[in-house]
């Protein structure tokens, strides 16, 4: 029950936000805060409860709500919390409490239809980190898409409109392909058993034939990846990343692009063990190109929203190589560089938006020397700017290595392609602070240095990148657990408890009702 | 006392937080206070760390202390754990030693700069990084303070930044360094996948073990290593980045890209001397990139204009000198070369800052002269520094060093007779381009008026450094001339003794030795005849065009920097001109069909009821005359 | 026999109002087409309700009929609006929204 109150925290709150602003903007601010750090201070309860050590994973969860919805279809209200979601949620309670903060001044109009679409967005990330009912998770992944889009179309800069079109007819046609692939999954649990499931454990304990294998893992990974994103499906990003407002681009890069990296981990990759080692080199080669395709990208912008959101394709791609490597140390480097990516891909949109709520733009080529301006904020420029290239100590320098450690034991030329993207990360984010914070001062009027508030966000998160990155442990050792049997998805955990009655299901969509041998 | 070695490396990042979070709060003073203050303590704990480890040494041949488990997941276990040896020790002396001086030096030298505080944040932090990385227990730990003081010292080479070409060289730096970086990283990737550790002293033992003597694998790591110490040290081919570094404030230049940080590729390849070890072809290359960048680093030394510029060069010549003696498997003598040249090319630099601060940030060596009168502590720990480095013999501690390495290099198993004579041409350079130095600056008439010479806080450094320069090599004298050795026993702990080469007649050692005198002798010589303003030779010879041209070419640094620009630089800003994408023309492409499938479409949107009517009563006719067939 | 002429009596009916849908361009002679095709529709259901002895037919027809009614309240209501605002009743005048 108590993960059914981290979802319905946030949407509940939702309208009253919505009904709030009528006495003053404030009131929706504060709601919207309460409720989402409501949902944080009950995430970390639940982590404070958590006896790391305990197997989760598979059909086993920390946490579990199990209330059956439509029998006949096979379809539940299943919840499920293990480690990894549970690093997610918190992240996404935290990085939502920092877009409330960072829009705190930026959005003075709609302020409570706006703090509406934020919770909705949130309660529609968290309920798809828990949801594990394929259906229910088709829902959640729908709920947060609409909301998002709204955020970008009504608060967005001077090209939302196209922009907003382009996120959701990609992320639409995405999810299309998703929801095709989970309809069959379920039609195929009805062949092998005589009744359709939308239950991830029926579903883990599904053997298909070779080629249905091949083709739906295609289509899983192309629902979760275009969401990631990674090329070729990631055109959307930087017009979206761009127009968007900073709470929503903040919501966008640091939990939106996390739910791809979840959908990958939780689905794509136990799903379908049986064509993992032939897919896995395709996709650890999308996301070696992903790194450079985005860092040269990355390089030759001029706009500071653009280089931070091409900055944060190159840092997805780490995710990419890490998810399909195989080996439980480049998962655990994907779950830190999720949490890793949040906070300063996070910061640096935060600061973006600084910069533009100061000088009205975000064009590059009209700053310079923003040191002797506003030296606060450019200090955390530098700080985070150091986070992106992957500098040791800090949060992402983990997530990265630990993927790169862990790919190269699988494919070493690949991650040799994508070690080249340290140099270009290194040149794109020393560039970024060449042309705002360095140079001769372009901007000759003054401008105020960041409010306490937005300062105390941002060193906050620095904070966490510096814990995180020399203490990296509380994270590492939660999603543990569910790392070591996605390694191992041969033998599920749950398999082992159920009689032996129920065989391992074979299902083949072209010769129906066939009977496992 | 040993349990305080934790504190070696806090003490500086603490001053670091302080200064960085309340800098804007403290005066000046307090400022100065900090700064200096934690390096100091930090020196201090390291006398009485030191002396602990002395008195059970050499039984006790290493301390370790780890303060947690950094990352210890999935079959990785990395602590946060210091190593103190012999060779640590060493390093973090003068790390924490010369580094305090240099920050006492800094409290004058920047006072009346806006960034005060800022500068001694960046600098307390380089210290801290550089100390993580020469007690780090372990490779990741090292990869730490390896990106630490490279990013310290971007900060720092870019610390006026303002000047945009500052910052390009601040980049360029970091740019450069970051190349050598990533081969470094791929190198631990090979490691940790082969050996499964990342320990500094397992990775070795388990490499001897498993890999025989010049197998593949080990000469690609030992590669990889060398790729990323040639990156941080400024040897050939990822030198361009040393000379343009010289943009930073002098302190920086003395204290990183002299003293320390660059010699981190030095202690790198002697840290994992093993591991060379297993792959000669390796070894020998870094004795010949050793020797390349000596010769070329001193030719272009001889021709720059720039103060800054010709110490820049000669650093890459000093430390082509240590990665020779590294090479030719002398790794005594390539750190008791780093222990001098620390001291006197530190001196070097605050002497010269010392000019360049008198005379209102003048750097360009035809634009001074005459200085000795003006400036008698400058010169006369000028000369110190610049006798210390051509090696003048028997009084200073260059000639001590420089004569190990080159005695090394002549009776060494792994070397060549022909290595020798390259690097004996060395040392005639070197002493040609140091009293170059030395004769254009405060020799012949006055150009530009001094302002008098500095303080306190900035003659103390000098003074001190001077005695070093002259006295430190002593630690360890030749057997020819009266024996006392110090240092080959003490690093003999960590780091295998030179065996000579079967057929090399140990007598032949004074005769070395004479060579190596008098060509250093000839050398600083050679240089009064050329450069006194009374001979006036040297300017005759560059107004011919071949040696125009060649000192042009030379004082480019052979043209490496335009190579790069072709080769590099130029294809990545053509590739990156356009800030858009070619996959988005994909996307593009989508909405032109739907554009024009919905302008085909709309011609049936007529607005007519009927018409709508109409298809309606035909549509649903088809469909009844298509389920009835 | 009986069903089959109720058939073919509501066939009959609907063609002539189709005929009349597409024919006429006063707006009102095409809501009164409209209706005589309803009742086709629901002559049909009453037919078959006859022939195999169920209700069904029947609630079908009361369904329709309320549905009629609903249907003429809403569209009487909207060709006031039009009339009020074009001034004609001619269907083919409000062609606003072609595409």
């Amino acid at each position: 029950m108590v993960l059914w109150f981290l979802i319905l925290i946030p949407m509940l709150a939702a309208p009253l936000a919505w009904i709030g602003q009528q006495w003053s903007r404030h009131v929706a601010r504060w709601i919207a805060i309460g409720a989402l750090a409501t949902d944080l201070c009950l995430a970390l309860l639940l982590w404070s409860q958590d006896h790391s050590g305990q197997v989760s994973g598979h059909g086993s969860w920390l946490f579990e709500s199990h209330t059956s919805w439509i029998p006949l279809w096979g379809i539940s209200l299943h919840l499920g919390l293990d480690g990894l979601s549970l690093v997610l949620i918190l992240l996404t309670a935290f990085l939502g409490l920092i877009a409330i903060v960072a829009s705190w001044t930026e959005i003075q109009s709609r302020v409570g239809f706006f703090h509406c679409n934020v919770l909705l967005a949130l309660g529609g990330v968290i309920g798809v980190f828990l949801a594990i009912d394929l259906f229910l998770f088709f829902f959640f992944w729908e709920v947060m898409l609409v909301p998002m889009y709204l955020l970008i179309a009504v608060w967005g800069h001077a090209n939302r409109r196209y922009a907003s079109f382009k996120f959701f007819l990609f992320t639409q046609a995405g999810s299309l392909v998703l929801f095709v692939s989970i309809i069959t999954v379920a039609f195929l649990h009805q062949q092998a058993t005589g009744r359709p499931s939308f239950d991830y454990a029926d579903l883990m304990r599904l053997t298909l034939s070779k080629e249905m294998a091949w083709w739906l893992m295609l289509a899983f990974f192309i629902g979760f990846v275009v969401k990631l994103p990674a090329p070729p499906f990631h055109t959307w990003l930087p017009d979206t990343y761009t127009e968007a407002p900073t709470g929503a681009s903040i919501i966008l890069a640091g939990l939106l692009a996390k739910t791809g990296a979840y959908g990958l981990l939780r689905f794509t990759v136990p799903l379908f063990p049986e064509v993992m080692s032939e897919f896995a080199p395709i996709a650890m080669g999308l996301g070696a190109i992903g790194i450079l395709y985005g860092a040269v990208l990355a390089c030759s912008q001029t706009d500071l929203k653009r280089l931070v959101a091409y900055s944060s394709l190159s840092h997805m791609g780490f995710i990419l190589l890490g998810a399909f490597a195989g080996t439980e140390l480049a998962l655990q480097g994907v779950v830190m560089q999720l949490v890793a990516h949040g906070l300063s891909t996070g910061a640096l949109f935060m600061l973006a938006g600084a910069l533009y709520e100061r000088f009205q733009t975000t064009d590059m080529r009209q700053m310079g020397g923003l040191w002797g301006v506003i030296p606060r904020g450019a200090s955390m420029a530098l700080f985070f700017a150091c986070a992106s290239l992957g500098l040791p100590g800090l949060a992402n320098f983990i997530g990265e290595f630990l993927v790169l450690f862990g790919s190269y034991s699988a494919q070493p030329m690949v991650t040799i392609l994508a070690s080249i993207g340290m140099v270009m990360a290194a040149v794109y984010s020393l560039g970024m602070m060449q042309h705002t914070s360095f140079g001769p001062q372009r901007e000759t009027r003054l401008a105020p240095d960041l409010s306490n508030v937005v300062f105390g966000a941002l060193l906050l998160m620095a904070a966490l990148q510096v814990l995180l990155g020399l203490y990296p442990r509380p994270v590492l050792t939660t999603t543990r657990p569910v790392m070591e049997t996605l390694v191992q998805p041969a033998v599920p955990s749950s398999h082992l408890t159920h009689p032996p009655s129920d065989q391992m299901p074979s299902a083949n969509l072209f010769t129906s009702h066939v009977s496992s041998p | 006392m040993l349990k305080l070695l934790w504190l070696i490396p806090v003490l500086p990042l603490a001053g670091f937080l302080v200064l960085a979070l309340c800098g804007g709060r403290l005066s000046r003073r307090q400022v100065a206070w900090v700064g200096c203050g934690s390096v100091g303590t930090a020196a201090v704990t390291t006398a009485l760390v030191s002396v602990d480890f002395f008195q059970g040494f050499p039984d006790r041949a290493f301390y370790q202390q780890t303060l947690w488990n950094w990352i210890d997941t999935s079959g990785m276990t990395v602590g946060v754990s210091w190593y103190l040896d012999a060779l640590s020790l060493l390093m973090v002396a003068v790390i924490t030693g010369i580094g305090f001086l240099i920050h006492l030096y800094s409290v004058e030298y920047l006072s009346g700069d806006d960034g005060y505080s800022r500068f001694f944040a960046y600098m307390n932090l380089f210290v801290a990084a550089m100390l993580t990385l020469v007690l780090a227990d372990n490779l990741l730990l090292l990869y730490l303070g390896w990106e630490g003081v490279g990013l310290c010292s971007y900060l720092l080479i870019g610390f006026w930044y303002r000047e945009p070409e500052y910052g390009t060289a601040a980049q360029k730096a970091f740019i450069v360094t970051r190349i050598g970086d990533t081969a470094f990283a791929i190198g631990l990737f090979i490691l940790f996948t082969q050996l499964h550790s990342l320990s500094i002293q397992q990775v070795q033992t388990l490499a001897a073990e498993a890999w025989p003597i010049g197998s593949t694998r080990a000469v690609i790591v030992a590669a990889l290593l060398l790729i990323g110490a040639v990156g941080k040290s400024a040897q050939l081919p990822l030198q361009v980045w040393l000379p343009d570094a010289m943009a930073g404030p002098t302190p920086v230049s003395a204290l990183i890209h002299a003293a320390t940080m660059v010699t981190a590729g030095v202690y790198l390849i002697a840290r994992m001397h093993q591991l060379v070890a297993l792959a000669p072809l390796v070894q020998e290359t870094v004795a010949v990139i050793g020797l390349l960048t000596l010769l070329l680093a001193a030719c272009s030394a001889l021709v720059q204009r720039d103060i800054k510029r010709v110490l820049a060069y000669s650093t890459m010549s000093q430390i082509g000198y240590m990665f020779l003696a590294l090479g030719v498997g002398a790794w005594s003598a390539a750190l008791f070369h780093f222990l001098t040249h620390s001291c006197f090319k530190a001196l070097l630099f605050l002497a010269a800052g010392s000019v360049i601060h008198s005379l209102h940030h003048e750097q360009d060596i035809f634009r001074m002269g005459g200085l000795r009168r003006q400036l008698p502590v400058t010169f006369w720990t000028f000369l110190i520094g610049a006798a210390a480095m051509s090696g003048v013999p028997l009084i200073t501690a260059g000639f001590y060093s420089k004569d190990w390495i080159l005695w090394s290099v002549w009776s060494s198993p792994l070397s060549h007779h022909w290595i020798w004579f390259g690097a004996l041409l060395g040392t005639l350079l070197t002493g040609l381009y140091s009293f170059r130095l030395v004769i254009r600056v405060f020799f012949g008439e006055a150009h530009t008026l001094a302002s008098g010479e500095p303080g306190f806080a900035m003659r103390v450094p000098l003074v001190v450094l001077a005695l070093f320069a002259l006295t430190i090599g002593f630690l360890e004298v030749p057997h020819t001339l009266g024996h006392l050795s110090l240092f080959s026993p003490y690093l003999s702990h960590v780091l295998p003794t030179l065996e000579i080469r079967a057929g090399i007649d140990e007598s032949s050692e004074t005769l070395e030795q004479i060579a190596v005198t008098c060509s250093a002798l000839l050398g600083i010589g050679l240089a009064a005849v050329l450069f006194l303003p009374r001979f006036n030779f040297i300017e005759r010879c560059a107004d011919m065009p071949a040696g125009h041209a060649l000192a042009t070419w030379w004082q480019n640094g052979w043209g490496f920097d335009r190579l790069y620009d072709r080769l590099i630089v130029r294809p990545w800003l053509h590739l990156t001109r356009d800030s858009g994408e070619i996959l988005d023309h994909g996307s593009k492409l989508l909405v032109i069909g739907a554009e024009s499938c919905h302008a085909w479409l709309s011609h049936t949107q007529t607005g007519h009821v009927r018409w709508y009517a109409a298809t309606v009563a035909v549509g649903t006719l088809v469909l009844l005359g298509l389920f009835a067939l | 026999m009986l069903t089959t002429h109720a058939l073919m009596l509501a066939i009959l009916l609907f063609g002539l109002g189709l005929v009349g849908l597409l024919s006429r361009r006063n707006i009102l002679y095409m809501l009164l087409s409209l209706e005589i095709m309803l009742n086709a529709a629901s002559l049909a259901f009453i037919a078959g309700g006859a022939r195999w002895g169920q209700v069904d037919g029947e609630v079908m027809f009361l369904f329709i009929l309320t549905l009629a009614a609903a249907e003429v309240s809403v569209a009487l209501g909207i060709v006031l609006q039009l009339s009020y605002r074009f001034h004609t009743l001619d269907a083919d005048a409000f062609s606003e929204m072609k595409g």
